[in-house]
């Protein structure tokens, strides 16, 4: 069967909806909301999509993207290049590492399972830049991070699995 | 895509294996090196980092008038409901600060002919360039936002930057049309600074936490709670005298400052473009320094202004900036 032009650009976009959204919901994440205390422990939206992604469509997540994603959030964020990348790469080797399972596993067992695997990649992180800056960085607001990114996790799946419905059929 | 799912499915499991293995080390080790890179500081990193400022600012900026206008219009709502108390306290307030601004007047004519007399040198000349805040601390383990000016408006590395309360941070890069600015809270962050009215010197040290630490003060000086804390301007960084929190902990080996700024609402800042050679900028950021007029980005009367706190900034502009403030605060 032969496509045509516009069918194959359709598609290519389409199937470019999970990277494009996750990066769109980084600079999202980065406009000043004016509500106090919320700028430090803004959910990492990154995690939860690379995550989601990964587990859902990780055709259209390729290992390339969730390196891509990461320097993206870095370099946006301000914070020391090459951290969200390896952290977004542990996460996304894990997920993949265990795809079999997740293929029969509950909404509420795939969000355990992201509260364990989001404190790794948090952990990475904070041992990472601890390392860099020789310093213990001090871990109140990243453990504030992981738990508001915890409680978002379901919101934000709402929205992936309803672009997933919409996009990519 | 279902065509290339079922090639990947096709492979024998092993290689398939093994090709993932090998993406994941690859890309693993990438990230490493450009760990190492960003860590070395390399000017090819900053250089990247620049440009996705500058690439991102419109955007963010574009992002940021709707956020503003919303905040704004609940804010005038909550205000509407109590402008006959505001209005009063004001008024009081106006009064107090007039007979501050006679007094700094005052001082100021005293300080000038005693200057005189003693000859010292002038402060130097002081510009500031109004900013407004379009990318917000990114998360937990960095203190620092992005704000719309950059190098055209006439931001370069390591200027100051001010709220109408007090210091908020420096130039840490600077792009064409965006600049991120280091929080004095980031633990990156080191300002030399003066304490209390005995003016002992000391270095604050952000780290990450609200309240940033005061270090290198010599073992004999008594520091107290409520002492102020104001940039000494050594190193010519940054003028001296800007005012940046009061002490509020002070225990063996852990004296912690609260700084002015109202980290919730940073919506612009000033930077201070201080015309001395400063030893934190690089000889590119002296040409760019040198060209073109100040440039207002966004009106200054829409700092966000504590006029008692900007009044008893030293340069001579302070005066007509406590004046902008109180304009804006009786209106």
């Amino acid at each position: 069967m032969k496509f045509s032009l516009w069918q194959r650009l359709d598609a290519i976009a389409r199937s470019m909806f999970p990277v494009t959204a996750t990066l769109l919901l980084i600079m999202a994440s980065m406009v000043p909301l004016r509500i106090p205390e919320l700028a430090p422990i803004i959910p990492s939206l990154s995690l939860i999509a690379v995550y989601y992604w990964t587990i859902h469509r990780p055709d259209l997540m390729p290992i390339w993207a969730v390196f891509v994603i990461g320097v993206a959030q870095d370099l946006l964020s301000g914070s020391m290049l090459g951290v969200a990348s390896i952290a977004l790469l542990v996460v996304r080797h894990l997920v993949i590492s265990q795809a079999r399972f997740f293929t029969s596993a509950s909404f509420v067992v795939i969000w355990s399972i992201f509260a364990l695997v989001a404190f790794l990649a948090f952990f990475v992180m904070w041992i990472l830049t601890s390392l860099l800056t020789a310093t213990l960085v001090e871990h109140s607001s990243a453990t504030f991070q992981y738990l508001m990114t915890l409680a978002v996790y379901p919101g934000f799946t709402w929205l992936f699995v309803h672009g997933q419905r919409l996009f990519l059929r | 895509m279902s065509k290339r799912s079922g090639n990947a499915l096709g492979l024998a499991t092993p290689i398939r294996a093994w090709a993932q293995r090998s993406a994941f080390v690859f890309f693993f080790a990438l990230a490493i090196v450009l760990l190492v890179l960003g860590r070395a500081s390399t000017p090819a990193v900053e250089r990247v980092r620049t440009a996705v400022n500058d690439a991102i600012a419109p955007v963010l900026e574009l992002a940021t008038s709707p956020v503003a206008t919303v905040s704004d219009a609940i804010v005038s709502g909550r205000e509407l409901m109590e402008v006959r108390a505001t209005n009063e306290a004001l008024r009081q307030e106006n009064e107090r600060l007039l007979q501050w601004r006679a007094a700094a007047q005052r001082l100021e004519d005293e300080n000038r002919m005693l200057r005189e007399l003693n000859e010292l040198t002038i402060e130097p000349r002081t510009r500031y360039i109004t900013a407004r805040v379009i990318g917000d601390q990114g998360g937990a383990f960095v203190r620092s936002v992005l704000v719309s000016a950059g190098a055209r408006d006439g931001v370069a590395k390591g200027q100051a930057a001010l709220t109408g309360r007090g210091l908020a941070g420096r130039v840490a890069e600077t792009g064409r049309r965006a600049a991120r600015i280091l929080l004095v809270t980031d633990m990156n962050s080191r300002v030399p600074v003066l304490v209390g009215n005995a003016r002992d010197r000391a270095v604050l040290a952000g780290d990450n936490s609200p309240n940033p630490e005061l270090l290198y003060f010599s073992p004999g000086v008594q520091i107290r709670v409520g002492d102020r804390v104001v940039t000494s301007g050594h190193g010519g960084a940054f003028p001296s005298g800007l005012p940046i929190g009061v002490v509020t902990d002070v225990r063996e080996n852990d004296v912690r400052v609260e700084p002015y700024v109202d980290w919730s609402h940073l919506e612009f800042l000033r930077l201070v473009d201080y015309e001395l050679p400063r030893i934190l900028s690089s000889p590119e950021d002296g040409l760019v320094k040198g060209g073109g007029l100040p440039r207002q980005v966004t009106p200054s009367a829409a700092i966000s202004g504590d006029a008692a706190a900007s009044a008893t900034g030293e340069s001579s502009g302070a005066v007509i900036q406590a004046d902008g403030a109180v304009s804006e605060q009786a209106q």
